[in-house]
């Protein structure tokens, strides 16, 4: 088989968004054609499933550059390009959304019953916005399909959402779009940087890379960037727009949510915060290494006092996501493989965990763990898959999380040990609250007489967990089918990261600038200058 | 031969995958197929295991190391950890006997769970797992496998304490056992991470037991006792110790064949496999040899006066497993390692047998587990009987039992090894006498005198089935001659279990793993002091061990037989005492106020304070904030025109009036 010459990753994105169109062209007026509508975003879904499978057998994971790249001029004058490719960083994400969304499209098959073709229609658009940011290389195409992504997030929290779903979604809404505008800002203050230093400005994030910027100035544009992506994971302070997100969005919002498009955030930082302004982001290592520690322990406790299902699952999702930032700032190859591969485990674990709480409040509508209590007997099947859930979430030895977990803890072990014994404490607190909960709605007698003659899951309901239960064992079983494809990619990345890092060591010499670029004081002086430089050039590229 | 050790945990999971997925069909057409799939499973492990082990007697013991590497696991960088399995003698021992006992619990639990209606394929799915997680524990080559192992024993014994869920209380004890051993486990991850990393510094990137040992000796003596610990602490979780033995008594929740298996005869004493398995490790630090003899004095001793009191059969048995665990750790702690995995096989099967007498004694009486309400059971269920008294003077070391040879080496050992002393001696001892009160305590309460059962009990008292009495038997002959292949020297025997451990004991002319060269290893100090000193106090204290053993049984006998009206009167007179050793100190309380309450209600502050009242407060505030800014503003765009002519007077008055001062 040799590879065909085709725009790969363009089908691969608009393909969803196709669909959606030719959906819209089906009539459904009274809902009497909601069974076709579904059947065809299936089978759209699991066609786009399929494509994304091309790139992972073609894909080439013996070189770091990028691949399957398309790259067309857009405007030119703004050194703006529509510029995409893949490399041992995003593929799996790339498989990790196509292999969700269809089960997405199936586990809401009865869920949602209002708006079918609306819903089909935005969980599409949703996919193609998420492919998009995670192959872009241009940072404007970047910041379309990252604002794009709000859109039908926000619809399916705000329409088919819970009872607080308009609260919960202009928060989700206001507070990440909030976090992105100082990235927008940051954008185009680096075009602006790269048209004064190299003399045709651009958005390539390649040429970017290349970039030398002063520490002060640097360290604010990181900042942007690093507080867009943060509030995206979300890292612990940033996090409480996701537990009602989470309560009030449908499953198959929940899932994506917590599946995908959370791992913007943890892509972002390695994508883009990081290798932009290697200087600034090493000084905020220990800060983000705090943070995902307190993260770790903060949520997990949090978690465990929350009587709603859902409530607890986000929680632990913060907790989870706090390994995974800890992973990739401990830079060194077990770290970031580690990293990059929680955030797989966490996207089937925590999705797992969201599809599984929505098939019981589909039964009960309710979520509140004090009206369950006894499952196990009633739904043998649910409490099996349940249980293989849990046991993930735990990263108990075999599973999936366990090996992203350990990566993670080793990686941090070797940059700093203390954070590291703080880390595995997790293990001990996430046991607590997830067999708490098991606990509390699975074992037991029955109680609430509603509960007793809940009908165990469905031929359908099986068939969207079981590609997941099978994911968690070989993920934890055999890793290295997976951690072979980074591992050049992240060596790269590591390398370059260091080296870029050393040449701004090697400059900062003069202590009172290092002292600057540390604490983030730069001075006023400094600033007005760099402001007045930029005036200029503006008038004078304007003029030209 | 030593190629086919994969197929030792491949039966299991085999067995896990057909019972797991089909079971519950299975089931319902035909329920004996699914026992037999899970007994020939591990029967046939078993039958792997003897293979290997007989070839590797066969070979001389230079030649008795084999590590199969199976396919890489984990590896990122220069980190690599494979699936690979270790041959050699320490492994195949172990293996040996959990199998084996495992084989037989499997067939003992046909009877025993033979009245389960639905759960049936599960039990057995979860006992096949559990085989497999500890046989990995066993066999694996490196530290992360065995954690994998280590791990996976921890969430079968939860899954199987747990296994009748609908009752509550056995859903908590099963996730307090979870917990707890998550608790160990979060040091000895923390051990096997400091370890990996201390060692990658040196370049070595592993965590393979061999290449391990090997270069252990790089590693500063400091750096040493603290992974020593750690890894130790882990083992206190998981084998019982203090201060994390608090989940085994719980764990009693569990259907019995279960608390026979995992939580007597093999999970628990994973972590003397483990100090066992790392001796070369702990040989290098005497603090964390003497913290491993103390704890496991300390243990034996205390456990042994909680068991004085107790009325369940099965807390009986369950605190003197922790009592006996605790035996085991003073024998490794005081460098006689071969000692303490002697007194692991001796143990392995006279406590599988008398939790399965128990076992039988509770199936006779209809569920019943308190003494208090047994007695006279000896004509009735004579086999059952029979059995557990042969396991009971096995466990109190009756002279010619096993427990006899296994634990007076530990005994001789604290007392004469350059690691122990009199005091460590002496809590044995005294533990000793503990042990033979309290068994025969619970031999005379159940087996004789007259039956307290009701009525309605005592109709259906009837000796259990084949499928359970046959293991009861061969368990029993296993108890007493068991002890057989470790008979001292000064017995006229030949000690052969010491020499079978010498190559993996970085003595002996093999040296398969070996440490600092240099290195003089404890258990050679130990040995040849042993030899040094004079048979004459090795006779004395096999003699007085012996006397004690018979006060022991004597008072038992003067209290529930004699005169029925002490242990009443004892328990009136010295209330204070006795309430403390029947609620067992009351550690669980303690646990309980100290650590999880304030934990949880920590929680709740973080909760209810911190996140909703602070960072959120933070979060809608600034949303407030703009909407009252917007708000105020807005009040100014009326529509009236008016308003906006007298605001623009307004203005023209203060612009007039500005520049009319400033003139």
């Amino acid at each position: 088989m040799t590879q065909l010459n085709i725009p790969i990753i363009s089908i691969i994105i608009f393909f969803p968004l196709v669909s959606a169109l030719a959906l819209f062209f089906i009539k459904s007026r009274n809902g009497e054609n909601d069974e076709l509508l579904r059947k065809i975003a299936l089978a759209a879904s699991l066609i786009e499933f399929v494509l994304s499978l091309y790139i992972l057998v073609f894909f080439d994971s013996k070189t770091a550059a990028m691949q399957f790249v398309e790259h067309v001029s857009w405007v030119k004058d703004m050194g703006l390009g529509y510029f995409v490719g893949i490399d041992g960083i995003s593929l799996w994400l790339i498989i990790l959304t196509t292999f969700f969304i269809p089960l997405c499209i199936l586990c809401s098959w009865t869920y949602i019953e209002k708006r079918v073709k609306e819903f089909l229609i935005s969980m599409l658009l949703l996919e193609t916005a998420m492919l998009g940011a995670f192959v872009a290389l241009d940072l404007v195409v970047f910041y379309i399909f990252w604002e794009f992504m709000l859109i039908p997030m926000f619809l399916l929290i705000g329409v088919w959402g819970g009872p607080r779903r308009i609260y919960s979604a202009v928060k989700f809404f206001i507070y990440t779009a909030a976090g992105s505008i100082f990235m927008l800002v940051a954008i185009i203050f680096l075009y602006y940087y790269s048209a004064r230093t190299t003399g045709a400005g651009t958005f390539n994030l390649l040429e970017l890379y290349k970039l030398h910027i002063p520490i002060s100035t640097q360290f604010w544009l990181c900042a942007a960037f690093l507080l867009a992506f943060a509030i995206k994971v979300p890292i612990f302070p940033f996090h409480t727009w996701l537990p009602d997100a989470h309560v009030e969005a449908p499953t198959a919002g929940s899932v994506v949510l917590a599946a995908i498009l959370l791992k913007m955030g943890t892509y972002g930082f390695l994508r883009f915060a990081m290798p932009l302004f290697p200087y600034a982001s090493h000084q905020f290592l220990p800060v983000i290494a705090f943070l995902a520690i307190a993260g770790i322990i903060y949520a997990a406790l949090v978690a465990w006092v929350q009587p709603d299902m859902k409530k607890l699952v986000a929680y632990s999702s913060v907790s989870h996501l706090g390994y995974v930032m800890l992973g990739l700032f401990a830079l060194n190859i077990q770290g970031i493989e580690g990293g990059i591969y929680q955030m797989l485990n966490h996207g089937v674990n925590t999705g797992a965990l969201f599809l599984l709480v929505g098939m019981i409040y589909e039964r009960r509508h309710t979520r509140m763990m004090d009206d369950f209590g006894g499952l196990a007997k009633v739904m043998p099947v649910f409490a099996t898959f349940l249980m293989i859930a849990t046991l993930a979430s735990v990263a108990v030895p075999g599973t999936n999380g366990f090996v992203g977990e350990f990566l993670i803890l080793v990686g941090a072990f070797k940059s700093y040990p203390v954070f590291g014994v703080f880390a595995v404490s997790g293990m001990v607190l996430g046991a607590t609250y997830m067999l708490w909960m098991y606990q509390k709605v699975m074992f037991g007698p029955v109680t609430v007489e509603a509960n007793k003659n809940l009908p165990d899951l469905n031929t359908r309901e099986i068939i969207t967990l079981l590609p997941i239960a099978v994911l968690v064992f070989v993920m934890g079983i055999f890793p290295n089918f997976f951690l072979r494809k980074m591992d050049v990619s992240v060596t790269h990345f590591i390398t370059q990261y260091q080296h870029r890092y050393e040449l701004y060591v090697a400059e900062t010499d003069s202590p009172v600038r290092e002292l600057l670029g540390r604490t983030g004081l730069s001075n006023a002086y400094e600033k007005k200058i760099n402001i007045e430089r930029l005036n200029v050039e503006h008038r004078t590229s304007n003029v030209e | 031969m030593f190629d086919l050790v994969w197929l030792i945990p491949v039966f299991p999971i085999l067995g896990v995958f057909v019972n797991g997925l089909l079971g519950r069909r299975i089931e319902k057409t035909n329920r004996s197929i699914v026992h037999w799939i899970a007994c020939t499973a591990v029967g046939l492990s078993f039958l792997v295991t003897a293979g290997i082990f007989l070839k590797m007697l066969s070979l001389p013991p230079e030649q008795r190391l084999y590590d199969f590497t199976w396919f890489t696991w984990i590896s990122a960088g220069s980190f690599h950890v494979s699936i690979g399995y270790l041959v050699d003698p320490l492994s195949m021992f172990m293996c040996m006997f959990v199998t084996g006992v495992g084989f037989l619990i499997h067939i003992y639990s046909i009877g025993y769970m033979g009245h389960e209606e639905g759960g049936y394929y599960r039990y057995f799915t979860y006992l096949n797992l559990f085989m497999f997680s500890m046989i990995n524990l066993i066999l694996a080559d490196n530290f992360l496998l065995m954690f994998l192992g280590w791990e996976g024993v921890g969430l079968c014994s939860y899954l199987l304490i747990a296994f009748w869920f609908t009752d509550m209380a056995n859903a908590v004890a099963g996730k307090k056992a979870f917990i707890t051993n998550r608790v160990g486990d979060f040091f000895f991850a923390v051990g096997m991470l400091f370890l990996l990393v201390n060692l990658g510094k040196h370049g070595i990137w592993s965590l393979n037991f061999t290449e391990v040992f090997t270069h252990a000796s790089i590693l500063s003596p400091k750096l040493i006792t603290i992974i020593c610990l750690l890894f130790f602490m882990g083992c206190t979780a998981k084998s019982a110790q203090i201060p994390l033995y608090i989940w085994l008594p719980d764990a009693m929740a569990g259907p019995t064949p279960v608390s026979a298996l995992i939580h007597a005869a093999t999970m628990v004493t994973a972590g003397v496999y483990f100090v066992a398995r790392c001796n070369i490790l702990y040989t290098m630090s005497p603090i964390a040899m003497g913290v491993v003899a103390v704890v496991g004095a300390l243990t034996a001793f205390f456990a042994a006066t909680i068991a004085l009191t107790q009325n369940d059969i099965k807390k009986v048995l369950a605190y003197s497993t922790v009592s006996q665990l605790g035996y085991m750790f003073l024998g490794l702690g005081v460098g006689a390692f071969t000692a303490g995995l002697f007194h692991v096989l001796t143990h392995s099967f006279f406590k599988a047998l008398l939790f399965l007498c128990a076992g039988s004694v509770i199936h006779a009486m209809g569920g019943e587990q308190d003494m208090r309400n047994m007695g006279g059971l000896r004509k009735k269920i004579p086999i059952t009987f029979w059995t557990m008294l042969i396991a009971t003077l096995a466990i109190i070391g009756f002279p010619g039992f096993s427990g006899f040879f296994s634990k007076d080496e530990i005994l001789w050992q604290a007392f004469s090894s350059p690691h122990g002393n009199i005091f460590l001696w002496l809590i044995g001892y005294l533990a000793a006498a503990l042990t033979a009160f309290y068994m025969f305590r619970l031999i005379f309460m159940t087996f004789f005198n007259e039956c307290r059962a009701s009525e309605e009990v005592k109709k259906h008292i009837h000796e259990s089935p084949k499928s359970m009495t046959i293991p009861l038997m061969i368990l029993a002959i296993l108890s007493i001659v068991g002890g057989w292949i470790g008979i001292p020297k000064s017995l006229g025997g030949h000690n052969l279990i010491e020499r079978y451990f010498e190559p993996v004991m970085g003595i002996g002319p093999g040296k398969l793993i070996s440490g600092a060269a240099s290195h003089e290893t404890i258990a050679h100090v130990a040995e040849t002091a042993g030899e040094h000193a004079s048979f004459g106090i090795q006779y004395m204290l096999m003699a007085a061990t012996t006397l004690i053993v018979f006060a022991g049984i004597l008072t038992a006998w003067m209290m529930y037989m004699k005169k029925r009206e002490i242990p009443e009167n004892l328990a009136q007179k010295h209330s204070t005492p006795y309430r403390l050793l029947l609620n067992k100190w009351f550690i669980d309380e303690i646990y309980e106020a100290f650590v999880i309450k304030p934990l949880h209600s920590f929680a709740m502050f973080l909760w209810k304070g911190i996140d909703v009242l602070v960072i959120d407060g933070i979060v809608n505030g600034t949303a407030r904030f703009f909407m009252g800014c917007g708000r105020m503003v807005k009040t100014i765009q009326t529509g009236y025109v008016q308003q906006y002519a007298v605001s623009f007077l307004f203005g023209v008055m203060v612009l007039i009036g500005y520049y009319i001062y400033a003139l």
